[in-house]
Order: structure tokens, then C-alpha cells, then sequence
């Protein structure tokens, strides 16, 4: 008790010091935290996707398309209960920074195998009854005003032209990290419009989903699917749906390694600020920790004065950075949805930011630590006077 | 006094030296003497004659390189640095010439301090920290910070924090070195007071001639050996 009284007097001696180092703390811890959760959100995509969705496409790339007729002997595959299609269209809305996912989907297998997108049931049958209509996410509506009933645009830059879409409903999210910034129609209006302007882009489309009715059976199902293929002019690759969601995180994984590293750059950095002060202060405070061994306290007492001080500094700048941390992720949300839709912060997060801020306390206490414990009496009582 | 009392401190062929690379500088050569118990003994001599090595050995603050500090009964210069600490928390107070005072402590707080290493209760703690805060006048400054006190009354705090695990030794290197002549006074009487009236034995260093006075004997260290006036 005695000494958590004395760490805590100490701790404001030199109050805009020790303020300015929880504050560095804090804001490393922050740093820390957001970046961590902006590499979490990289690969939440992956982590969200089904285990029973395998994906269905080109083996070259998936640039190149795959033709209609393959659904048939797909949903013929022994383990498949559902199979749908889709296109990326990549159209824009008014403007190109007005930028969001949108497919041509086919509505009944897409939104049976993706039942987090959650529609009321009159929505989803006004969808399903209109080829032009389309259905967008709950955050995309909100972005730009959208009602049902609205008449959208978008300009095709895969599919040249404007194409109109009735908005027919709004999906929302079943969980959180469902993504609501996507916009989905019907395939067919697609495919017809290509029949009459581009025929021969016609009868095409971008990738399969395929649902099957056990994880397990997700293996043996992608090679049933592939060999349907062999040797034929579309050859194509299944996978399951997280694979295929890394493989477009794979291509960036670099990025994603360089913003690891610089957020525990951030932490080593603290760190050294945080181990110069403590170092300041313990050396300014030598001749009291001799004239405490002179009364009898041995190194381990006066180990834990000055570690408890350099953990305690530390801890309050980590708790302070991770009550930091929540608002800033939601100003992230708000203000930055066209980039960050989802920016929920995990509890791996928080516990990885207040270990970080520890780790800040024990590393930076520890030479002082070692210093003030083994700090010769005679020597100490030099520096007093 | 000192001729009919036992010694308590017997220093047998005790020598040190410091080394600056290396070179060996000798600060002590073969000192021989005994201190009796209950006496005032002034140690005086000029700047780096070793009069605060001397007591930084007698009171187990530092090691020697030869010979024997007997405090008592224990050889302190065969001790290890645990047991050591251990004994200069029962057996031993310290008065130093800045009063080494914990700024971030109150008066109280400085006296408690030897007694958080001892197992009486916070109660008894009290009970003692008040009896010596009395002893030295300062009961009613108890919650001051040593900023708040003047020079002599930070001293006289020092001196009940010397004073509170009722040790048979006092040291005391410089006490008044830092302080006017009246508080310089003040202190001197209560040491003598403590003497006299507590038993105390006091070992002191000083330069001032007015405070070696106050003691009983006075031994001169000139370029490491010892006299006595």
C-alpha cells in the first residue's frame, strides 16, 4: 500500500512529463490499434466467408469469363445443392469517386446461398419480379439517399454505357462484417442487353457460386467440378470462398506486412522514449533510492518503485489509448465509409494494445530498474547536495 | 563516560582504498579504535582525509578492503548486502548534512519509513512515529512536505527518522553543514539530548569546530590515519 502511495506520488513529481509521456503512449497504442485493425479488416473478408460456398472460375484468371452452359453440369456435381452466377460489372454511380461493388447476379441461388443478406420477403419477390431492379446494402442506401422505388444509374466501364436500375430493396447485414456497399441485379438483364449490343460477351459469366451441403465434402466437390472441365477451352479452378477471398488478399499482402511492421515500429519507438524518461528519472532520483538502501530497503523494494512507475505510466497511456481507440474507429466509420465501411475494433485488438502498453512499461523500466537496485549506497549519497 | 562503558564499535586494521583506473588511491590505512556505547564522537579532518569513509564503513554503507567493523556483537564487515540491510534497519540512523528527506513524503511519512520494514502494526507505527516527532518538536508539522519545513526543521525531522526504530548507533556526516547557526544550534542540542537522555551513541563527521565541541571525544583523520584530541 505503501508503496502504490509513494509510485503514485512520484508518478506526478514532474506532472508535464509524465503527462507528456502517457499522452506518446497513448497515441502509439492508438496507432497501434487502428493499423492492426485496418490489417484485421484486410482479411476479415476471408475470415467471414462460408465454408459450405465454393467459388467457380476461369483457371487462367479471372478476368477471363466462363460460359452459362457449365451451370447445368455443375449443379449436376454429387454435394451440390445450390448454384448461382455472377459478373463484377464495375459501373460507377454519376461520378467515378462514386465508386462501390455492383454484380450481375441471378437472384434466387445468389440470395439462397448468401442468406446474411437479409431482405424482407416482399423486397426480395419485387427483386426477383423485376429484371431491372436491384438491391444495394443498407450503408450504400444511405450514402447517397437511395429509397425504394428510386430509379439509379450507373455508367459501365466493363459494359459500356448507362444502365438503369429500379431499387427494389435494401439489404442489410446479418452480421457486421457483412459488406453493405454493394449493389446486385439481375444477371439476365445484363446478358440480354450484351445479346443485343456485344453478342459474342453474351452467354458469359464471371464466376459460380456453388453451395455444398458439408464443409467437408468441399474438397472432393472442387475436384468433381474442375475434372467436369478438363481439357476443354474454359478450364476452371473451384475453391472455397475463403480462398478465393485470399487470393485477392494475397496480392496486397505485402502492403498489409509493411503496415504490421510500422505498427510495431510505433511501439519500439515508444518504447525508447518511454525507457529515456524512465532512465531520467530514476538517475535524478539515485540519491533517494541510496538513502532508502541506506535505511534498510534492499534492490528488490526499490526494483519495485521505480518498475511499478515505469508500468504504471505505461498501462494509464495504453488504458487511455484504447478509450481513444472506439472513437476514433467510428469517426473512421462515419467519415471515412467509402474506404472503410466496417471498421469495428476487435477484443484481440484491445487485449493486443493494453499488452503493447505493457510491454512499453516493462521494457522501458527495466535498465533503470537494474540501475536504482544495484546503485551503490556511497555512490548514490554522492549525487545528493 | 567513554573510559567505564563497554565499546559498542571496535575497528580492528581497517583499510580502503578507492581505484581511478588503475590507479590505487588509499582513503583509510590500518585504523585501530573503539567507540564506547552512550558516547559523542566528533570525527574532524580536512576535505578527503576519509572521516565520511570512516563512518559510510562503521555504519555498513560501504566495504571495506581490510580489517574488521565490530558493531556489537556482529562483524558488519563480514555481512552480505541482504543481511546488512537487515541490520542497518534495526541497528543503526543516519543523519546526513542535505537531511536526504523523500520530497514527495510528509514529515510523518519520512519517519515511518525504517518501520515499514519492521513488523509492528500501522497502529504501533503511529504510536511510534508520534512519540519521536514529539521528541524532536515537530508533532504538529506531521503532514507537512519537507519543502514546507525550514532547513533545521527538515534536519530534526531526519533526526526522528534516525531516531524511530530505536537504534543504539547514530551517524551523523555533517549535520549541521547545511544549516544556520541557530538551527545549527538547535540540532547540536538535540543530539546532545539524545546522548544524554536516550543513550544514544553518536558518530559524527564535521568540519565545523562549535559542533565538535558538543562532543565527547574528537579524532582527527589527517591523509587516512587517526589521532585523537
Amino acid at each position: 500500500m505503501f508503496f502504490l502511495k509513494y509510485i503514485l506520488r512520484n508518478l506526478f513529481r514532474h506532472k508535464l512529463r509524465s503527462v507528456l509521456t502517457i499522452v506518446g503512449v497513448a497515441v502509439a497504442v492508438l496507432a497501434f490499434g487502428l493499423l492492426r485493425t485496418l490489417v484485421g479488416l484486410w482479411y476479415a473478408g476471408a475470415e467471414h466467408a462460408s465454408d459450405t460456398r465454393l467459388v467457380t472460375r476461369n483457371s487462367i484468371s479471372l478476368v477471363f469469363p466462363l460460359p452459362i452452359s457449365y451451370l447445368d453440369r455443375i449443379r449436376g456435381v454429387q454435394g451440390v445443392t445450390t448454384v448461382s452466377y455472377g459478373n463484377w460489372f464495375g459501373a460507377y454511380y454519376k461520378e467515378q469517386k462514386n465508386f462501390f461493388a455492383n454484380y450481375a447476379i441471378e437472384p434466387r441461388g445468389y440470395l439462397e446461398l448468401y442468406p446474411e443478406l437479409m431482405l424482407s420477403p416482399k423486397e426480395k419477390n419485387d427483386f426477383f419480379l423485376d429484371r431491372k431492379g436491384c438491391i444495394v446494402g443498407e450503408r450504400l442506401a444511405k450514402t447517397y439517399g437511395w429509397k425504394v422505388g428510386d430509379l439509379i444509374t450507373l455508367k459501365g466501364t466493363i459494359f459500356p454505357g448507362q444502365w438503369e436500375f429500379v431499387l427494389r430493396g435494401i439489404y442489410h447485414g446479418k452480421e457486421k462484417a457483412t459488406e453493405e456497399r454493394i449493389l446486385l441485379f439481375h444477371w439476365s438483364y445484363l446478358n440480354e442487353t450484351l445479346r443485343q449490343t456485344v453478342p459474342r460477351r453474351a452467354d458469359q459469366v464471371g464466376y459460380f457460386v456453388v453451395g455444398v451441403k458439408k464443409p467437408e465434402l468441399a474438397p472432393e466437390v472442387s475436384m468433381a467440378i474442375d475434372s467436369l472441365f478438363k481439357n476443354s477451352l474454359a478450364e476452371t479452378l473451384t475453391e472455397t470462398e475463403k480462398a478465393f477471398h485470399m487470393s485477392f488478399v494475397s496480392m496486397t499482402e505485402a502492403i498489409m506486412v509493411a503496415i504490421q511492421i510500422v505498427s510495431y515500429m510505433v511501439i519500439a519507438i515508444i518504447m525508447v522514449v518511454a525507457a529515456n524518461t524512465m532512465a531520467m528519472t530514476a538517475r535524478e532520483r539515485i540519491g533517494e533510492y541510496a538513502t532508502l538502501k541506506t535505511l534498510g530497503f534492499k534492490g528488490g523494494h526499490l526494483g519495485w518503485l521505480i518498475f511499478g512507475e515505469s508500468v504504471l505510466i505505461s498501462v494509464s497511456g495504453g488504458v487511455v489509448g484504447v478509450a481513444a481507440t472506439f472513437p476514433a474507429a467510428h469517426w473512421i466509420e462515419v467519415e471515412l465509409a467509402q474506404y472503410f465501411p466496417y471498421f469495428s475494433v476487435s477484443s484481440e485488438t484491445i487485449l493486443l494494445e493494453l499488452l503493447a502498453a505493457l510491454s512499453v512499461g516493462v521494457v522501458s523500466g527495466i535498465f533503470p530498474t537494474w540501475r536504482g537496485a544495484t546503485i551503490r549506497i556511497a555512490d548514490g549519497l554522492k549525487r545528493i547536495g | 563516560m567513554s573510559e567505564a562503558s563497554e565499546p559498542i564499535v571496535r575497528i580492528r586494521n581497517l583499510s580502503k582504498a578507492y581505484r581511478r583506473g588503475t590507479q590505487v588511491i588509499p582513503v583509510l590505512t590500518d585504523i585501530n579504535f573503539d567507540i564506547a556505547r552512550g558516547e559523542f564522537v566528533a570525527l574532524m579532518g580536512p576535505s578527503g582525509s576519509g572521516k565520511s569513509t570512516l563512518l559510510n564503513l562503521i555504519a555498513g554503507i560501504d566495504s571495506a578492503d581490510q580489517g574488521s567493523v565490530l558493531v556489537g556483537d556482529v562483524e558488519i564487515t563480514r555481512l552480505g548486502e541482504s543481511d546488512l540491510a537487515r541490520w542497518r534497519a534495526g541497528s543503526v540512523g543516519f543523519i546526513f548534512q542535505f537531511y536526504n528527506l523523500i520530497p514527495v513524503l510528509t514529515a510523518y511519512e519520512n519517519v515511518e519509513l525504517p518501520l515499514l520494514l519492521t513488523h509492528l502494526s500501522r497502529r504501533e507505527r503511529r504510536e511510534h512515529v508520534e512519540a519521536v516527532l514529539n521528541v524532536v518538536g515537530l508533532a504538529d508539522r506531521m503532514d507537512h512536505y519537507p519543502s514546507q519545513l525550514s532547513g533545521g526543521q527538515q534536519q530534526r525531522v531526519a533526526i526522528a527518522r534516525a531516531i524511530v526504530t530505536d537504534p543504539e548507533i547514530l551517524v551523523a556526516d555533517e549535520p549541521t553543514g547545511d544549516l544556520d547557526r541557530a538551527s545549527a544550534e538547535e540540532i547540536l542540542q538535540l543530539m546532545d539530548r539524545l546522548v544524554h537522555d536516550f543513550g544514544k551513541t553518536v558518530i559524527m563527521v564535521t568540519h565545523d569546530p562549535r559542533a565538535a565541541e558538543k562532543a565527547h571525544l574528537i579524532r582527527h583523520l589527517e591523509k587516512g590515519e587517526l589521532s585523537v584530541t
